[in-house]
């Protein structure tokens, strides 16, 4: 079972893309971060709210998936940079063809399942936009 | 009185679908018979990582897109659904947290078979009259089930459509509303049980066309409004027949019922079925037009809504990219294996 603490904790990271930005130096860092290792000490790190749309940096197609995921195979995995910058991973749904460069936007889906009795964890996944 | 009405609105529906002849393959049925009695020519599914919580989220930020409102002024959230992911965890907590709206509000989930969503809207317009919410949110939202081979597998299909009620910057004036509920035993679903029962024919005259036609004939009698006076009627529509057959027993032109009719494209969405129908409508209508709408939920009752569009709803709906028409054309046709595995109907997954 996942620990629910740490699911818990991490929901405005994966409902909202929410992050963190250095007030000292203007970076942005996804995921959370409390200290900016630019800027040590004087660093300032308030909450940042990320745009919902990116752009495809890489991916790979998922045939072999980890346990909780078997049903979803293939599927896309990319890395989307995010607008301001940062990166994450994260999946593509809506298709099986992506290119690299593809703009993409932020839809909330279920990311895993505790099954049969346990949490349900949501989060962002991406989809493929045309503007 | 102080006018009270929609801010905003938005609607979801996932990208697959799958027609009635596919399901009636595998069950050796006659298809294009079902197809047309039922007047269903696909439905919409939901893929595996998609419920009631991720369609209303995503029905609640295209009606954010919308009102362009800040989801922290929103200060009631009510999901309808009979389709919950959780028996017991609401599904208006996980919306409000994806939205951004917590955590100074008030939250619950609702449950009255098809209906809940528009008990949703009922309660928004108390608190925001009362002046005890800003905005309120309402949902409906379901992933709606039914049993392999029974005659609901060919029309429950999945989708959600959200409101948010206030009072200023309306798009559209909610002018009075009107419900009629009995103890009526159509369609039920036990504890712990995957699907639902109901009444077979049973479900026509006694439930749908009893509540539906009281509920607007109660609404009508009680604020001295006539069937002439709207240009849309929006109906609870478990298949693309009973809304036609409800405007014929009204007497009204079926030209009036067609524009909500969205049963025939994305199947029964259950508690937002009439929902996604008004929003459909509401994307056409022009300022000044008059909608009614009905709900319809088994074991029953109705609530009937008298709505009239402003002239700020042209400029609102050219926000929303995703409305009705966006997410109808897009469409990804599954036969019934992908079916049965989306819809985790293989007991061994
Ligand atoms: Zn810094």
């Amino acid at each position: 079972m996942t620990n629910i603490a740490i699911t818990w904790r991490r929901i405005p990271e994966r409902y909202c893309i929410i992050g963190s930005i250095c007030k000292t130096c203007s970076t942005k860092y996804f995921p959370l971060r409390k200290f900016c290792p630019k800027c040590r000490r004087k660093g300032k790190m308030e909450r940042y709210q990320f745009s919902p749309r990116g752009t495809i940096y890489s991916y790979t197609k998922v045939y072999a998936p980890p346990a909780g995921f078997e049903l979803e195979a293939p599927y896309i995995l990319a890395i989307v940079k995010l607008d301001e910058g940062p990166m994450l991973s994260a999946q593509i749904v809506n298709t099986q063809n992506v290119e690299i460069g593809d703009r993409v936007e932020m839809v909330f889906r279920v990311i895993k399942r505790d099954e049969p009795e346990g949490l349900i964890h949501y989060g962002y996944k991406f989809e493929k936009i045309t503007d | 009185m102080q006018k009270v009405g929609i801010v905003g609105y938005g609607c979801y529906v996932p990208i697959y679908r799958i027609k009635p002849e596919e399901i009636a393959r595998v069950w050796g049925e006659d298809g294009e018979r079902i197809k047309k009695s039922l007047n269903i020519e696909q439905k919409a599914v939901p893929d595996l990582d998609e419920d009631s919580a991720t369609m209303a989220v995503e029905a609640a930020k295209n009606a954010l897109v919308m009102a362009q409102i800040d989801s922290q002024n929103i200060d009631a959230i009510y999901v309808g659904s009979e389709s919950h992911p959780y028996a017991v965890k609401p599904t208006a907590s996980i919306v409000a947290e994806a939205i951004k709206a917590t955590a100074d509000l008030t939250a619950a989930d609702l449950e009255f078979a098809c209906k809940a969503g528009t008990a949703a809207i009922q309660i928004s317009m108390g608190l925001v009259l009362a002046d005890m919410a800003q905005y309120a949110l309402a949902i409906g939202s379901d992933t709606a089930q039914g049993k392999p081979s029974d005659a609901l597998e060919y029309s429950a299909g999945a989708g959600a459509a959200a409101f948010i009620i206030g009072k200023n910057n309306l798009v559209a004036e909610i002018e009075a509303t009107y419900s009629f509920t009995t103890d009526t035993p159509d369609f039920w679903r036990r504890q712990h049980a995957e699907f639902p029962s109901h009444g077979g024919r049973f479900t026509g005259e006694p439930a749908y066309f009893k509540h539906i036609l009281s509920a607007t004939g109660g609404l009508f009698e009680k604020y001295g409004y006539r069937a002439d006076d709207f240009d849309y009627f929006v109906f609870h529509q478990p298949n693309g027949k009973f809304p036609l057959e409800a405007a014929a027993k009204l007497g009204l032109e079926p030209k009036k019922v067609l524009p909500s009719l969205v049963t025939p494209k994305i199947g029964n969405t259950y508690s937002a079925a009439s929902l996604i129908g008004l929003c459909a409508v509401l994307d056409k209508a022009k300022a000044g037009e008059k909608i009614l709408l009905t709900s319809f939920g088994s074991g029953a009752g109705s609530d009937s809504f008298a709505i009239t569009v402003t002239d700020k709803i042209e400029q609102a709906r050219q926000r929303v990219k995703k409305n009705f028409e966006f997410y109808n054309k897009r469409e990804v046709f599954i036969d019934y294996a992908t079916y049965a595995k989306l819809k985790r109907k293989i007991k061994t997954l």
